[in-house]
């Protein structure tokens, strides 16, 4: 009985929380690594088409996007409801593509520069037209492989 | 006395005990910025440009499909009105014929889906029309590859598999330039 007291005695109640910074440190790395932080301004709506024969887009880094809708309301008194397109974080028209495709193509290793896709993120709503005239041009600058970026349909 | 206290204090570690509200709050922030939104779509794949015209090829009639889209994003299948529901089916047994039936398709390696659009077509259905053509060739691969090797098509299936299956049905899908009308 004796024992047992003095060995309460002893003992500090506390749990150690040395390792509660090493958890926490372990979801802040894994969420660091997951975040895509958000490129800029979206200046045109964009609500992608719904589709089922949907593929995933590998790497990152290897993907270029290319915006097309109409420009959001803020924007509307200057450029109107006319579809545009957005590359990176401003307007842009067709002729700026190929410039576009040139920019993100320095910045990718030579081996792996025949994966680049373009990841074309176009509004429902925009008629066929202006999609066309980017593919066009797309297929002028030799930049063939193509995702029509869609959401998974729900039934 | 006063020295031996010093090192006492010297010995003791730095309180560590704030380093989890630290990493708490550089948690929160990125768990608050974080959007996991996997890019996903329709893959296709452009033909190279060139400068001349094509070359006109003679081609059966029973061999292309073809498939037009007006401004109005109503559907002539082969020359005649279609609904897009019916694509995919019309489509699958267009290539693979199973029937044998002399108005479709000789064989999958002769099939060509042509699709023609306007410029003013809308985005959605033309993506739809493009996904029922591309769904029709995956469950065409499907069923190729559930009878040759007994499992479902899918991109992780070796090279090799791929490149069977897809010399037996290629997909050869034409896309004629558009035409001009009813663009706002």
């Amino acid at each position: 009985m004796a024992h047992f007291v003095k060995k309460r005695g002893k003992s500090s109640p506390e749990v150690s929380t040395a390792s509660l910074p090493d958890i926490i440190f372990m979801l802040l790395f894994f969420f660091m690594v997951v975040t895509v932080l958000r490129d800029g301004e979206r200046k045109v709506k964009v609500v992608v088409p719904q589709a089922t024969q949907l593929q995933k887009l590998e790497q990152k880094s290897l993907v270029n996007h290319i915006w097309i809708g109409q420009p959001v309301d803020k924007y509307r008194d200057l450029y109107g409801t006319k579809p545009r397109i957005q590359l990176g974080d401003k307007f842009a028209t067709e002729n700026d593509i190929p410039l576009f495709l040139e920019q993100h193509k320095i910045k990718v290793p030579e081996p792996q520069r025949p994966r680049i896709t373009s990841s074309l993120k176009v509004d429902g709503d925009v008629t066929m037209g202006i999609v066309t005239d980017v593919k066009t041009i797309l297929r002028k600058s030799g930049q063939l492989k193509l995702n029509y970026s869609a959401r998974p349909k729900q039934d | 006395m006063a020295k031996k206290s010093s090192r006492e204090r010297m010995k003791n570690e730095i309180n560590a005990g704030s380093m989890a509200d630290i990493a708490f709050l550089l948690l929160i922030f990125f768990l608050v910025t974080t959007t996991i939104d996997v890019d996903k779509g329709i893959t296709v794949k452009l033909p190279p440009w060139s400068d001349e015209p094509p070359e006109i090829q003679k081609l059966k009639t029973r061999n292309v499909f073809s498939v037009l889209v007006n401004a109005q994003d109503q559907l002539l299948v082969r020359g005649e009105l279609a609904d897009i529901d019916e694509l995919r089916e019309r489509a699958k047994e267009f290539i693979a014929n199973p029937q044998r039936r002399d108005d479709l398709s000789t064989d999958p390696k002769n099939a060509i889906i042509s699709l023609k659009n306007d410029r003013g077509t809308s985005y959605k259905q033309y993506v739809a029309v493009y996904n029922e053509l591309k769904a029709a060739y995956d469950e065409l691969w499907d069923e190729e590859c559930q009878r040759l090797y007994g499992i479902p098509y899918s991109d992780d299936l070796p090279t090799a598999y791929k490149r069977a299956i897809k010399e037996k049905i290629p997909m050869v899908l034409s896309e004629a330039e558009p035409t001009n009308f009813g663009e706002e």
